[in-house]
């Protein structure tokens, strides 16, 4: 047996980025995840999580229609469809609903969104994990991270804190007064996170527009390696808040 | 087309079930029962027990029999230390680290992926006894926890077996599929799952026919097994205070006293108080009375290790405890009052057990079955997205992990990364994946080793390979790599950490004839008792009609006394008496079959056609008694 789809116009149909060959089925014109007039599956082919959701790369985002489709395309590319299917259909439903799982993924979560684009546009974010420092730990070097220059005076005060922490928790109690300290720290360390929000959300803004105009006319490359950059910049000082509100947590649990 | 079976692979039952019509029913075994116990035993013939015919050998003979091989299954020496402790599994005498383990069953060696085949034999074996026709392919459960090796070692089980494994569901969520067939829910549900030895929690969203689980996590090692041995080492200890009497290194009386102790287990959750008495080596007697009050406060410190997997699925669904809609509870353990109170408690709802505990697993693996198969009106627009338990990670310099696809991901997942050469010409690349939530490669779990191998030589840095990973729909890890500079294909040698290579697997395969032979055997004896119901029906039809009465009374004789002796050897287990008997009848019947075909052509002449006559088939089986091969004679 071999599962046939029906196309459906609810779901995206376009045609991939160079692809302009014809249905391996019925020869007829195919579209990019099943051909337009027999509905028969389509080979998985290297794609970016917009286009494979058929969506321009805008970073606000109809995350309930997104879903939708999730869902839809969800019931048409699942490998459960295709068990009785032939071997090359079984393999490409297994990579079409992995990229299709990896993109919902990606999408929906504003942040990821967010870096999925940057790295589209040719960004290496900074590595800021928790592995980051792990591995510098593990070399006995100093985590190679750049502080924000808007944090600087504030990061300088908050790891003379953390050090008086540790020495009075060394000589047996942990000071009170350093503690409240840390904890007035990181209150506003976590203010200052849930404002970066909001002003993502202006950057998401400018690029759209961007992409709007680029449809229109050429948009200067510095135009949109401006908006680009501004939200590296955000992105950075958004993980270095949140491993700096990790460390003061660890310090105040220890 | 071949039926597709659920099974329900457990640590201390298995099951194995379909779908009726609109409805998934679990098939029982020769002896009625439902369940099949985990237990394998190897008897002094040389022949395997499997289930209810094995456990016997649990207390007359233990180093004859072995249970609970779930617990090993995916695993190597170094990490079941604890196990060891508390189950009295036999090792090979030569294992050595990183190897697969061997069992030894009387004075034979047997890996658990094949220990696990005989249980899976046997469903198999019963299933095609229910159909009466063959079986070889199935959906088989396993603890959605279970990671990798886990996860292969029990597919590995399937192919031993002689089934083609179509998917390994998670547990908890072939549960929700048997709760969600009836009632259409929608919204959110947590499946807690505590059965013999493993523990899961799963958060799903149900939403017009897609089970998307949320969030999952678990201890693959936690369950009822963990209750007996704690019920039992105080037991031995307190024989040993008592009576002064060391039972530790008798394994005889151990596994008397474990049952004993699983009884009183069983009764605390009816009753209020429970008894053990057993009669013990050198006449003495061990007698104890246990309230429920003493034995929840015993095994509170096991339960609670429920919580934190519970909190933290929760927290990964971005749930409050109170927000789940509904809680269902599956494994045979959530029969414990005090496990319902405990669930009740953290997700502040009044739990659903409206569907046997120790079933519903394999009801959803039928369910699941079904839809593989192309579904039904029952399943129709059911679609289940489940999600990976672990993260998936590289080794990375220092050794910390660096992760590539992170837990609770909706599989098939996957994710591409490039490697390069820190040396001039450089032509291998080894690649260390494991599975885990640490930050250190130490910590996690080891899936496997890769080697890039036959990269061009260049400067150092120079080549990238791209080398994808792909977590399947049963959680299984697949890798392809490729040399982007040369696009080359770049060859991939997989070691995995824990696993059966493909060559074990398929020597185990051709071992597993010696049982085929049984299953060969077991296929005769369905086939004879099929023609056998074909020819004694056609044989009251014969007997009705005109034919009948122009045989000899010495005909008739014979052929009644023929009739009778088959339904009789049709009962027993004998292929062969049957099919002396099937042949017997064949010939005796042979004039009858001509008399009927005479009368039939005579009526056919008469104007009626042969359907008419009443020769129930055809002309291409003129005669409904004796097969065609004897009309050719």
């Amino acid at each position: 047996m071999t599962t046939v789809h029906k196309p459906d116009s609810a779901l995206p149909v376009f045609t991939e980025s160079g692809e302009t060959g014809a249905c391996w089925s019925c020869g007829d014109m195919r579209a990019a995840h099943f051909c337009q007039a027999c509905g028969r599956l389509q080979p998985a082919l290297p794609t970016d999580y917009f286009s494979f959701f058929a969506l321009p790369r805008k970073l606000n985002l109809d995350t309930a229609a997104l879903e939708r489709d999730f869902y839809n395309l969800s019931r048409k590319l699942h490998p459960d469809l295709y068990v009785r299917a032939t071997d090359q259909e079984r393999a490409w439903s297994l990579e079409k609903s992995s990229q299709l799982n990896d993109a919902y993924r990606t999408l929906k979560d504003p942040i990821s969104r967010t870096q999925y684009l940057l790295k589209l546009e040719g960004v290496q974010l900074e590595e800021q994990s928790k592995a980051a420092t792990e591995k510098a730990k593990q070399k006995g070097e100093p985590k190679q991270q750049v502080v924000p220059p808007g944090l600087l005076e504030e990061v300088f005060e908050l790891n003379l804190q953390l050090e008086e922490l540790r020495r009075s928790k060394k000589m047996g109690e942990a000071d009170p007064a350093v503690v409240a300290d840390l904890q007035k720290a990181k209150s506003h360390l976590e203010e200052k996170y849930g404002g970066l929000d909001a002003e993502l959300k202006g950057y998401w803004e400018q690029w759209d527009a961007l992409m709007e105009r680029e449809a229109r006319e050429a948009v200067p490359l510095e135009e949109r390696h401006r908006v680009r950059d501004r939200m590296v910049d955000l992105l950075n000082r958004r993980s270095y808040i949140r491993n700096l509100v990790r460390d003061v947590n660890e310090a105040l649990e220890d | 087309m071949e039926r597709i079976v659920g099974i329900d692979l457990g640590t201390t039952n298995s099951l194995v079930a379909y779908m009726e019509g609109s409805r998934p029913v679990v098939i029982p075994g020769e002896d009625g029962s439902n369940l099949v116990p985990s237990v394998v035993a190897l008897d002094e013939r040389g022949e395997i027990l499997v289930g209810n015919a094995a456990r016997r050998y649990l207390i007359e003979t233990p180093e004859r029999a072995v249970y609970s091989i779930k617990r090993l299954m995916g695993r190597g020496i170094e990490d079941i230390q604890d196990e060891l402790r508390l189950f009295p599994f036999r090792l090979a005498p030569d294992l050595k680290p990183g190897e697969v383990l061997r069992i030894r069953l009387g004075d034979r060696e047997f890996t658990p992926p094949e220990i696990s085949a005989f249980i899976l034999r046997q469903l198999k074996r019963n299933a095609e006894r229910h159909f009466g026709a063959p079986v070889s392919q199935a959906v088989i459960t396993v603890p959605a926890y279970f990671n990798d090796a886990q996860r292969q070692a029990t597919k590995d089980a399937g192919r031993i077996a002689g089934l083609e494994v179509l998917r390994l569901v998670n547990e908890p969520t072939a549960a929700s599929l048997a709760y969600g067939l009836d009632q259409k829910r929608e919204g959110t549900v947590a499946v807690y799952d505590l059965g013999g030895g493993t523990f899961d929690i799963s958060i799903l969203r149900l939403h017009e026919g897609i089970f998307e689980v949320l969030a999952t996590n678990g201890d693959t090692h936690l369950g009822g097994d963990d209750l007996d041995n704690l019920l039992l080492t105080i037991a031995l200890d307190d024989i040993r205070g008592d009576l002064g009497l060391d039972l530790r290194r008798n394994p005889e009386a151990v596994q008397a006293i474990r049952k004993a102790v699983i009884e009183a287990k069983i009764e605390l959750s009816a009753k209020e108080e429970a008894r053990i008495e057993l009669e013990l080596p050198q006449g003495k007697k061990y007698e104890r009375e246990i309230t429920r009050r003493q034995f929840e406060g015993l095994i509170q410190p096991i339960l609670g290790r429920t919580v934190g997997p519970c909190k933290q699925a929760l927290k990964d669904a971005g749930f409050q405890p109170g927000a789940v809609k509904e809680v269902a509870l599956v494994g045979g353990s959530t029969r414990i009052p005090k496990v319902r109170t405990l669930v009740q408690e953290l997700f502040q709802r009044e739990p659903h057990s409206e569907l046997n505990p120790d079933e519903v697993v394999a009801l959803g693996a039928a369910v699941q079955a079904q839809i593989l198969a192309g579904g039904s009106q029952a399943t129709q627009d059911m679609l289940l997205l489940d999600v990976t338990p672990l993260s998936l990670g590289i080794e990375a310099l220092g050794g910390v992990v660096a992760k590539i696809i992170l837990r609770n991901s909706t599989i098939p997942a996957s994710a591409t990364e490039h490697f390069t050469t820190g040396v001039e010409g450089q032509a291998n690349v080894a690649i260390h994946v494991v599975q885990g939530e640490r930050e250190l490669a130490k910590d996690c779990r080891s899936l496997a080793r890769f080697d890039l191998k036959g990269i061009p030589p260049m400067p150092a840095g120079l080549p990238r390979i791209e080398v994808k990973f792909l977590i399947d729909a049963n959680g299984i890890l697949h890798v392809s790599a490729r040399e982007q500079r040369s696009g080359k294909e770049a060859e991939i040698q997989v070691k995995p950490s824990y696993g059966l290579t493909d060559e074990q697997v398929e020597s185990m395969i051709l071992d597993s004839f010696d049982y085929a032979e049984e299953d060969f055997r077991q296929r005769q004896l369905i086939e004879a008792r099929n023609e056998t119901e074909t020819i004694l029906a056609a044989l009251e039809k014969g007997r009705k009609s005109p034919a009948w009465e122009q045989l000899t009374r010495d005909e008739r004789k014979k052929i009644e006394k023929l009739q009778k002796a088959l339904r009789e050897v049709a009962q027993g287990e004998e292929y062969k008496p049957i099919r002396d008997g099937l042949e017997a009848l064949n010939q005796a019947t042979l004039r009858l079959a001509e008399l009927m075909m005479d009368s039939a052509v005579s009526t056919a002449l008469k104007g009626k056609t042969m359907e008419t006559a009443d020769l129930g088939e055809g002309p291409a089986a003129p005669h409904p008694i004796a097969p065609a091969e004897i009309i050719k004679k």
